[in-house]
């Protein structure tokens, strides 16, 4: 198979970003995508939109962005599967790529949130639950989160203070990535004084719904090896769905999604869980990113809460994770996210993540959740 | 009338709708689909092994065990006015789950994650128009018409 090749990446500001609408977000992290790369954007020939829709008054939102990039009229669509939309996008230009109908393609994850209360974005998000069955009953998006927790913790005595350790652990990382919402250190105390959310989740397990774009660009083989800038090779696409109702999953303490999209992702790069030098993976919520150590074969299964805690998942540890933030110190613009996650990574692999960076990293890996695990994206990138 | 079903409902038109006149009159229903048997709850009208669309309503005892369960403190849009509140979601006795809110029988010192639960279908007494649901209790409750919560 032929490969296909990040050339270039962008980032915008992620928080409250009532400057800007959701168009001139995406602009941001799309004209520093093109500089990097050093592209002529008239040699694009289409992107792909990363977004959840309800969110935004806009409707159709492909369409307002193309315009607004001026990239019409080359095509464009919009994939949307809940908080891993952006990885959706990755993955559907990889494919566009790979049919041989594109080469050279602009991938965009946008999203603005902060224009909904919060009342309001706890209720749309807790309908990615089942609405018949379990919404009736005031369910949120936290609150399926914390029946994983609960379920961990029972099974496999995971503690509350491990869940917090990954808190501490990202704002520590978000504190040095100027393009994070929260860019200060936390204490576990201090977590611990925060207002409950749904038990065992305090403010402090919880990332923060955000604005925000980030924006790769997608090469095929032979333009990305023309490229000036390292390339970062997406080698490995895994993608897989689960349940949409927690009522018919196995069990509550992983995501059947995350392990199957991991193995088809490690499978296709012929790499294993230990090849990978630095992770992103979707901590929306501090038992999200234990589960995913777990998920991704980072350890073994019920050992997540002693490898935070043994720091295992720092910059120096075993499998680096999350060192940007992620989404617990960066935010969350849902649609945003997959994309950010992959600038990340390609920033890793070039050497290019400053106070961040981590050693010898020639593999790494995002894993994208989209709601309680409906949906689960997990990319291998590699540097050659 | 599928609309009787929660505080607030988001899916009023199902072919699952009779389910709710059933917890009206005291009765928790699963379905079961006449072509192969295989049982479903919450209960379903197109059987997800045969795909057949002939089905039946069976009564559930309501006996259960908890399987997992939070206090939600941040409500959604909705529910600001019974806050907090306790949902789990539980393990039946013959087949299934459910996601429900834990009644007034058991106090939040005594769950634990494992324990006897029953479910018992309920109606929202205070509001005019008919609305049911149904709760995680003590083994032993009953319902009954009237009875107040
Ligand atoms: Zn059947």
């Amino acid at each position: 198979m032929a490969r296909v090749g990040i050339i270039g990446i962008g980032h915008g500001q992620f928080g409250r970003r009532s400057d800007a609408t959701v168009q001139e977000l995406a602009f941001e992290a799309f004209r520093e995508a093109v500089a990097d790369a050093q592209i002529d954007p008239k040699d694009i020939d289409g992107s792909v939109i990363g977004s959840v829709p309800e969110y935004h008054k806009q409707r159709s939102l492909p369409g307002v962005v193309q315009e607004y990039l001026g990239l019409n009229p080359v095509p464009t669509w919009l994939t949307e599967v809940a908080c891993a939309s952006g990885s959706a996008a990755i993955r559907t230009g990889w494919m566009a790529i790979q049919s041989g109908a594109h080469r050279l393609m602009a991938i965009i994850g946008c999203q603005k949130m902060t224009e909904l209360s919060t009342p309001e974005i706890l209720a749309l998000m807790g309908r990615v639950g089942e609405v018949q069955w379990e919404s009736v009953f005031g369910t949120t998006f936290p609150a399926y989160y914390a029946l994983f927790a609960k379920s961990h913790m029972h099974e496999y005595g995971t503690t509350r203070e491990q869940l917090l350790q990954v808190a501490v652990k990202n704002h520590y990382y978000g504190a040095r990535n100027p393009n994070a919402l929260f860019q200060k250190e936390i204490t576990i105390e201090k977590a611990l004084e925060s207002d409950p959310v749904s038990d065992p989740f305090q403010v402090y397990d919880c990332c923060a719904n955000a604005d925000g774009a980030a924006c790769v660009i997608l090469a095929s083989e032979d333009i990305a090896k023309k490229s000036k800038k390292p390339v970062a090779w997406l080698d490995g696409v895994g993608c897989a769905t689960a349940s949409m109702s927690v009522l018919r999953r196995p069990s509550l303490t992983g995501l059947p999604s995350a392990e199957e999209a991991s193995r088809i992702a490690y499978k296709m790069a012929g790499v294993t869980a230990k090849d990978i030098k630095v992770a992103e993976v979707h901590d929306c919520f501090t038992i999200a990113e234990i589960m995913a150590y777990e998920d991704l074969g980072f350890c073994a299964k019920g050992a997540g809460g002693r490898f935070i805690e043994e720091r295992q998942s720092y910059a120096d540890g075993q499998t680096p994770v999350n060192i940007d933030g992620g989404l617990k110190a960066k935010g969350h613009p849902i649609g945003a996210t997959g994309v950010s996650m992959t600038v990340e990574i390609v920033k890793q692999l070039r050497g290019e993540a400053g106070e961040r960076q981590v050693k010898n990293a020639d593999a790494g890996l995002t894993h994208n959740v989209g709601g309680i695990g409906q949906y689960c994206f997990v990319h291998v990138l590699r540097r050659d | 009338m599928f609309k009787w079903f929660g505080k607030v409902n988001f899916a009023p038109y199902t072919k699952v709708s009779e389910f709710a006149n059933h917890l009206k009159d005291g009765r928790l229903m699963g379905s079961k689909c006449k072509q192969c048997g295989q049982e479903s709850f919450p209960p379903r009208a197109d059987c997800s092994k045969c795909l057949s669309g002939d089905f039946e309503y069976i009564e559930f005892s309501g006996e259960a065990k908890l399987l997992s369960y939070t206090v939600i403190h941040a409500a959604p849009t909705g529910f600001e006015d019974v806050t907090p509140y306790t949902i789990g979601v539980v393990d039946l006795k013959e087949t299934g789950r459910l996601l429900a809110w834990l009644g007034d029988t058991i106090s939040e010192d005594e769950i634990k994650i494992g324990m006897d639960l029953q479910v018992v279908p309920r109606v929202f007494e205070e509001l005019e128009e008919i609305k049911v649901y149904y709760s995680l209790e003590k083994p032993g409750t009953t319902w009954s018409v009237g009875q107040s919560s």
